[in-house]
């Protein structure tokens, strides 16, 4: 063979290098993103538990749905359930910092809205919690795209996004699908 | 050397793993039509996930595992040239893993197993079901321990020497197998087993997704192994080349072995579980795994120069036009490569901590998986049959056009099936759902590419049907094949005299393994046992309404 031993250990040492580089450079391209972006997974591990959701604190049916806090924060409380959502429908408003945050009794299920970066999963005893902004109106899919069991295929709620000042909410601060 | 037990063995294994393959593929298409705008018979929601439950653990685990198997006691017995010890302990193995591996069909086709191949709990199976999987598993760690035996035997017999590389990458594969199944191992016998016996009425959830998200990653290296080992070690040779570097082979196994395991975390970027902290650092890990495989590209292109460079290629590129495309095995490998270029960027955006909001359970994750180990590890699977093949029946091939034919449709199905899958992932379109409901504006504009992912899909199962059917002519062909066995694998430009201990075994990679592991997964696992760690009931698929 023409190829003597020490081209081929350079050359591969060479290659070993870029690669390395490469990578190093995707990395921080990552990194950048993220930061940048603010993307950030849903990490918040608050544990609770599954089998006394519904009877008192946060996820009680009366809490569920879109609320406006004193200081302006909006967040949907939404529990995922063997095969529906509660509520099936949630009114948030575009253009503003809402907060989705998810419990389940039951199951691992999961969710993503239709033409935007929320997704998570919502896995039984943790509380998921999204922070987006919506930036288009009208309404998106939200399908559980975990598998569940037999009813999952027909799982899904609607997020209605509305312009800012279609959002009104009650003297509760609740804002409801229905009640509009 | 390929005496009768050899020889009988890795036929027994890959035929159950092809049959095993061909019923799946049957079963994807008729998966991929129930999804799709036009009316499919017998669909309801126990069917498709049913369907689609035998379907991943078919193509999962039983294929590969006995895919895997069968290759590995034929490179044990060809690449050392010696017999392979304990035959009778691997003939048990085998006869246990069928036996589990029919257990589990049956509990699935009787629509008690509706779980997925993935079964995450609390959602539980009947519990033959999950013994069914565990004896596939445990079949092949019987398979683990007689590769290493067999190393061990020859570097017995042959101190000093290297172990050859086919054989070094096998027991690579095997130790990290070993590794690999133990988040899932664990798994199944402190959680999800006595669940199933109804020992347990709740488990803790967030601490059975960190155990299976530890096998989840290296697994996708166990399918992948083999191929690699026929890119370092049978392709060279099929070129008419030689392997460019023998060390950088090693060190890809080596690197693959170390890389693979404390990367599963990345399966659970979008969990409340697990903080961001432990997420990302296994995020930067995951981006290493990249290393081996770009080693591999550069290492196995360079070996392809040679070999076309010999056979009388000329100027910067003229080299590949001279390589013998017309042999399946180097054929299968330019498919491969293609396919793993298009993958390759599809897993960098998995990977990204970002944009991994956008595909997270979509299509996106399903298109991209049959891409790369539907495409590129499966085909390099019927490349290295169809090697061994005559080696195995003692008949030369009867048609490589035919062998050439499959290869190409199996390609072009992959591609007109994926990339259509893809696109419907970044549109939105979810995983894991039996149908659609087309009247919906958002969902009705999918319709026209699932229909081409089906066309895709068909293709697909055309190819396999060809496979099987090129492997059966080989039982009629009359001419008897010639030559030797271990004829198969590429010597290096420059065949290691002698190489480090470091490079010779496992040792120290096992050790470093270890204090990766209790880094990356020590404390992830270990939250699940401080404080008091929700618990949610079980709830059984198998009961009857
Ligand atoms: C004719 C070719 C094939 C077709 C049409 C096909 C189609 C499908 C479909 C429609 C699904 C269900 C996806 C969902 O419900 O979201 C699926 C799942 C799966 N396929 Fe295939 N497939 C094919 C070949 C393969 C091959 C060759 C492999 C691997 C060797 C493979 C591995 C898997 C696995 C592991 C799953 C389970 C995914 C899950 O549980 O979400 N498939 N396939
Ligand atoms: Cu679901
Ligand atoms: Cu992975």
């Amino acid at each position: 063979m023409p190829i003597s031993e020490e081209i081929i250990v350079r050359s591969e040492l060479r290659w070993a290098a870029i690669s390395v580089g490469v990578v190093s450079v995707i990395m921080i391209a990552l990194i950048y993103a993220g930061l940048v972006h603010h993307i950030n997974p849903p990490s918040n591990i608050e544990r609770i538990d599954p089998k006394t959701l519904h009877l008192g604190g946060e996820f009680t049916e009366a809490n569920l749905g879109t609320r406006v806090s004193g200081d302006g924060q909006v967040t949907s409380r939404i529990v995922a359930t063997q095969f529906t959502f509660q509520p099936r429908c949630v009114v948030l408003p575009a253009n503003r910092r809402v907060t989705l945050r998810f419990a389940t009794p039951d199951v691992i299920h999961g969710i993503l809205v239709s033409g935007t970066n929320v997704n998570t999963m919502i896995v039984p005893g943790y509380v998921s919690q999204v922070h987006t902004v919506f930036t288009r109106t009208g309404d998106l899919l939200m399908p559980c795209h975990e598998y569940c069991g037999l009813g999952h295929s027909e799982m899904s709620a609607t997020v209605r996004v509305v312009p800012p000042d279609e959002f009104k909410p009650d003297a509760e601060g609740r804002v409801a699908c229905d009640a509009r | 050397m390929l005496v009768t037990h050899a020889r009988q063995l890795t036929f027994a294994h890959l035929w159950l793993a092809f049959l095993a393959f061909a019923v799946a593929l049957v079963l994807g298409v008729w998966q991929m039509w129930a999804r799709s705008p036009l009316p499919a018979p017998f669909v309801t929601a126990s069917t498709y996930f049913s369907a689609v439950t035998a379907h991943g653990t078919a193509m999962a685990y039983v294929m590969p595992v006995f895919m895997i198997m069968g290759f590995g006691y034929y490179v044990a017995e060809t690449a050392l040239d010696r017999p392979l010890p304990a035959p009778r302990w691997a003939w048990s193995a085998f006869a246990l893993g069928l036996a589990g591996a029919l257990m589990a069909t049956v509990t699935i086709f009787s629509g008690r197993a509706a779980v997925l191949f993935t079964f995450y709990p609390p959602l539980t199976a009947s519990v033959f079901f999950y013994l069914g999987l565990v004896m596939v598993v445990a079949a092949s760690w019987i398979w683990c321990v007689l590769m290493m035996v067999a190393m061990a035997q020859w570097k017995r017999a042959n101190p000093g020497r290297p172990v050859p590389l086919a054989m070094f990458a096998t027991v690579a594969n095997a130790v990290m197998w070993l590794w690999t199944t133990i988040g899932v191992a664990a798994e199944l016998l402190f959680q999800v087993i006595p669940a199933a016996l109804g020992l347990k009425a709740q488990l803790d959830v967030g601490l059975s997704r960190t155990l299976f998200s530890w096998t989840l990653h290296a697994i996708v290296y166990f399918w992948l192994i083999p191929s690699y080992i026929a890119f370092y070690t049978m392709v060279p040779q099929a070129a008419g080349g030689r392997l460019y570097s023998d060390t950088m082979g090693r060190l890809t196994f080596i690197l693959f072995l170390i890389y693979s395991l404390p990367v599963g975390l990345h399966h659970l970027l979008m969990d409340p579980q697990q903080s961001n902290a432990f997420k990302f650092l296994q995020v930067a890990l995951t981006a290493l795994v990249s290393v081996p495989t770009l080693l591999t590209v550069f290492t196995i292109g360079a070996s392809l120069e040679i070999a076309g460079r010999l056979r009388g290629g000329r100027g910067l590129l003229g080299w590949i036009g001279a390589l013998p495309w017309d042999r399946p095995l180097v054929l299968a490998t330019g498919l491969a490569f293609l396919m793993l270029g298009f993958g390759g960027f599809g897993g960098l955006v998995n990977m990204s901590y970002g944009m991994n909001a956008m595909v997270h359970n979509t299509s996106w994750v399903t298109a991209h998986f049959h891409l790369i180990f539907g495409g590129t590890v499966v085909i390099m699977y019927f490349a290295i049959a169809y090697a061994i093949w005559p080696a195995v029946t003692g008949r030369a091939a009867p048609s490589l056009a035919a062998q050439r034919l499959q290869l190409w449709l199996w390609f072009a199905g992959m591609l007109v099936m994926t990339l259509p899958w893809h696109y419907l992932g970044l549109l939105g379109q979810w995983r894991r759902v039996a149908t659609f409901n087309y009247a919906d504006p958002i969902i009705a504009g999918w319709g026209p590419w699932v229909v081409v992912s089906l066309i895709g899909g068909v293709i697909l199962l055309g190819s396999g049907l060809l496979f099987v059917l090129n492997l059966l002519q080989f039982n009629v062909s009359r001419e008897p094949h010639a030559a030797a066995p271990g004829e198969l694998y590429a010597s290096a430009v420059h065949p290691p005299a002698r190489v480090p201990a470091a490079l010779n075994g496992f040792r120290l990679w096992n050790a470093l393994v270890l204090v990766l592991m209790i880094l990356a997964y020590g404390y992830p696992i270990a939250q699940f046992f401080v404080g008091d760690s929700p618990q949610a009931l079980v709830h059984r698929v198998d009961e009857r309404r």
